[in-house]
């Protein structure tokens, strides 16, 4: 079987597995899977309104399993992009309210605030891992806390007490008459191609620059690179930062396109979370990660529409989409399987 | 070769698979639009209504519980069934769920949908806008100049000013304490209510207030509750949701320990009389201090399948019409507390007593 055949296959025969098991569970839970399905495939399909809320939905996904991508390729763990979006969602939100400028200032600017935003909540981090040796996962971890609850108090300070920080003005609004006309009304913005930019940026870094390289193989072997006279110290905080940023240009997203203000976080979004297992679907590949994440959020919004339309309940809903995503991660498995299979099949030729 | 014809005897499959799965989508929406005309036809005779939960989900057994409670007993007095049509709920898993929600159940062409906590508070107002044809009534929370959203709130300080006049009598100790979730308008009502009634039976007795920040810390809730029987307070009312479990978990492990432990809780939003349970004949609730969002949520769905939808009008609930009370005490409250407690309820009904909305600062 040709490598390319079964690069194709993996990904199609996990999908497919997955799909079968979650069937199972449903109609072990005593729902009818075909009408889940359906529900599933509508929910992502269905019109133009749903294609667009899928689009909206796939957005921040791609920032945050970007985000999760780089650090890891520098051998770190970054489990706070949560907090680093939520820094980042805060200061878009923030700098999108406080002034009034004209578009093409105003959007890239609340873009940088929440860039760096997030990128002075991964410095911190990373300055902590490179100077002390403090493991990375636990501060960040930690960082997450404190940024849900700063940012939840900083969102009284802003809106003096209220619950929700004031709406963006229309210049800082990704949103697009444009996008409402053709998608019914649907919170498709124009974030995803900066999403699409930040991938080939991405990319870019690590494909083509020195710093790009440097950074990897800090990522593959800390003691080689420090002897073949790299800067270990420097290239992790580095890495870090880059990593907070594109968290929070995520942030960014939430702020300018999906909720146009932020409220008072009751619990975590989840999209940071998430965004490490986007960014392992995706071999921590930018192009990867776009895939992951288009397979994440289409699964999770079209997953709304299954209470709706099959009457499947949530909890149910989570456990079919998890299934699905558990065996497109384990694809390794089915790797081995296929490799077995042929191999087999030769020996009886 | 044969492993070729594997690969795309595979590929077909997935092929057929996704064609039929567009099929079953094609026909499936035909089958809603026939609905849909159906619907429009027989508005009269087949009133819908669905509601959207805010994250706490449909058992949080508070007020989205309360709300689904409503208006499930709405749907079965009218002979509606579950789904399309009828009555239905969507949970929110998320907050950018919210919008996502109300727009699917008002394409699923429900007459009524209602959005339940101030949390929806941007969701409803973005989709009333781009809906001008929804009927949506928020709970909780006040939208305004929206035609086409109703706003429910209660006036739960009236219900909390009962329950300071019945702490008051009843307290031993004459100390009392409060326990407030996240210090902001709705908590207050509740605080301002219950120490103005406080003060009314009995201006000498100073009321404990304490803020958790925080709706779900438990064990927060535990230390406050702690600290304020030590002092001798003996009754303890809290406005805080999750954070009062821990209130009635203190309580009950005092009563407990010692029987005679003059100690007791009153609970909020539902009847809590459950938790408050010690064994089969010992219970710490005092009374709940009740708001019957089902109730409100069964009227103002009455009232728009008659086709009066209260839009653009903000409806508050209080105890003139049973939108607040207390509940029932089960013999836990003596009988001429309950009688002084019924004249002052009579009293506010009847506009003898003004009950302040927000504490003093």
């Amino acid at each position: 079987m040709s490598k390319r055949v079964v690069n194709i296959l993996v990904p199609l025969i996990s999908i497919v597995l997955g799909l079968i098991i979650g069937a199972i569970v449903m109609a072990v839970s005593g729902f009818n899977p075909m009408d889940g399905y359906i529900a599933l495939w509508n929910g992502i399909f269905m019109d133009t309104y749903t294609m667009g809320e899928t689009v909206r939905q796939i957005t921040p996904y791609v920032f945050a399993g970007l985000a999760v991508a780089f650090a890891f390729r520098t051998g770190l763990f970054n489990i706070g992009v949560e907090g680093q979006l939520i820094m980042g969602w805060l200061a878009a939100a923030y700098v999108g309210q406080a002034f009034e400028l004209p578009t093409f200032i105003h959007i890239p600017l609340a873009l940088l605030a929440a860039a760096a935003a997030g990128a002075l909540w991964a410095f911190i981090p990373g300055l902590l891992k490179a100077r002390l040796q403090v493991h990375e996962v636990i501060v960040t971890i930690m960082m997450n806390y404190i940024a849900l609850h700063v940012a939840n108090a900083l969102i009284e300070v802003i809106s003096g007490g209220a619950e929700r920080t004031p709406k963006i003005h229309e210049s800082a609004s990704l949103r697009s008459e444009f996008f409402e006309s053709i998608t019914d009304y649907s919170r498709m913005h124009w974030g995803f191609l900066i999403a699409l930019l930040v991938v080939i940026l991405m990319w870019f870094i690590l494909e083509k620059t020195t710093r790009g390289y440097e950074l990897k193989a800090v990522g593959f072997n800390q003691h080689a690179s420090q002897y073949a006279g790299m800067n270990v110290k420097k290239n992790i905080v580095l890495s870090m930062i880059i990593s907070g940023a594109f968290a929070g240009l995520g942030g960014a997203m939430e702020a300018l396109g999906t909720f146009e203000n932020m409220s008072k976080l009751h619990g975590f979004t989840g999209i940071g979370f998430d965004g490490i297992a986007v960014a392992l679907l995706g071999a921590n590949q930018p192009f990867g990660v776009l895939l992951g994440a288009i397979l994440f959020g289409s699964l999770k919004n079209g997953g709304l529409n299954m209470p709706s339309e099959a009457g499947v309940p949530v909890e149910v809903v989570s456990i079919v989409i998890a299934l699905v995503i558990f065996f497109v991660a384990s694809g390794y498995i089915i790797r081995v399987a296929l490799e077995r299979f042929s191999k087999k099949k030769k020996e009886v030729k | 070769m044969k492993k070729r014809k594997f690969g795309l005897a595979l590929a077909s499959l997935f092929a057929a698979g996704t064609i039929l799965a567009a099929c079953g989508g094609n026909e499936d929406t035909k089958e809603t639009d026939t609905g849909k005309d159906t619907g429009k036809e027989t508005t009269e005779q087949n009133f819908s209504v669905a509601m959207v939960t805010d994250t706490g989900g449909v058992d949080d057994r508070s007020f989205n519980q309360s709300t689904w409670e409503g208006i499930k007993a709405f749907g079965e007095e009218n002979g509606l069934e579950k789904g399309d049509g009828g009555y239905d709920y969507l949970t929110s898993a998320a907050e950018s769920d919210y919008v996502t929600n109300l727009n699917s159940l008002i394409r699923r062409d429900f007459d009524l949908v209602f959005a339940v906590g101030f949390a929806l508070h941007g969701a409803v107002e973005e989709v009333a806008d781009q809906q001008p044809d929804a009927q949506i009534a928020i709970i909780d929370e006040v939208v305004q100049g929206k035609d086409n959203v109703a706003s429910i709130m209660f006036r739960a300080n009236e219900a909390s000013y009962l329950a300071g006049v019945a702490a008051a009598l009843e307290s031993k100790s004459g100390k009392i304490g409060f326990i407030g979730g996240m210090e902001g308008a709705i908590i207050g009502g509740f605080q301002a209510g219950f120490e103005a009634g406080v003060a009314a039976v009995n201006p000498d007795i100073k009321v404990d207030v304490q803020y958790a920040g925080s709706f779900t810390d438990e064990a927060l809730g535990r230390t406050i509750a702690k600290r304020m029987y030590d002092s001798g307070v003996d009754i303890i009312f809290h406005a805080a949701g999750g954070v009062g479990k821990g209130l009635f978990a203190e309580a009950v492990e005092r009563k407990k320990k010692d029987p005679e432990a003059n100690v007791w809780a009153i609970g909020v939003d539902r009847d809590q009389y459950d938790e408050g349970k010690v064994d089969d004949n010992t219970n710490i609730t005092l009374t709940s201090v009740l708001k019957r969002v089902d109730v409100a949520a069964q009227e103002v769905a009455k009232q728009t399948m008659e086709g009066n939808f209260p839009g653009g009008e903000l409806i508050t609930y209080g105890l003139s019409d049973q939108g607040v009370d207390l509940a029932d005490s089960r013999g836990a409250i003596a009988e001429d507390t309950l009688a002084k407690v019924e004249e002052y309820k009579q009293q506010i009904i009847d506009g003898t007593v003004t009950v302040p909305e927000q504490p003093e600062k």
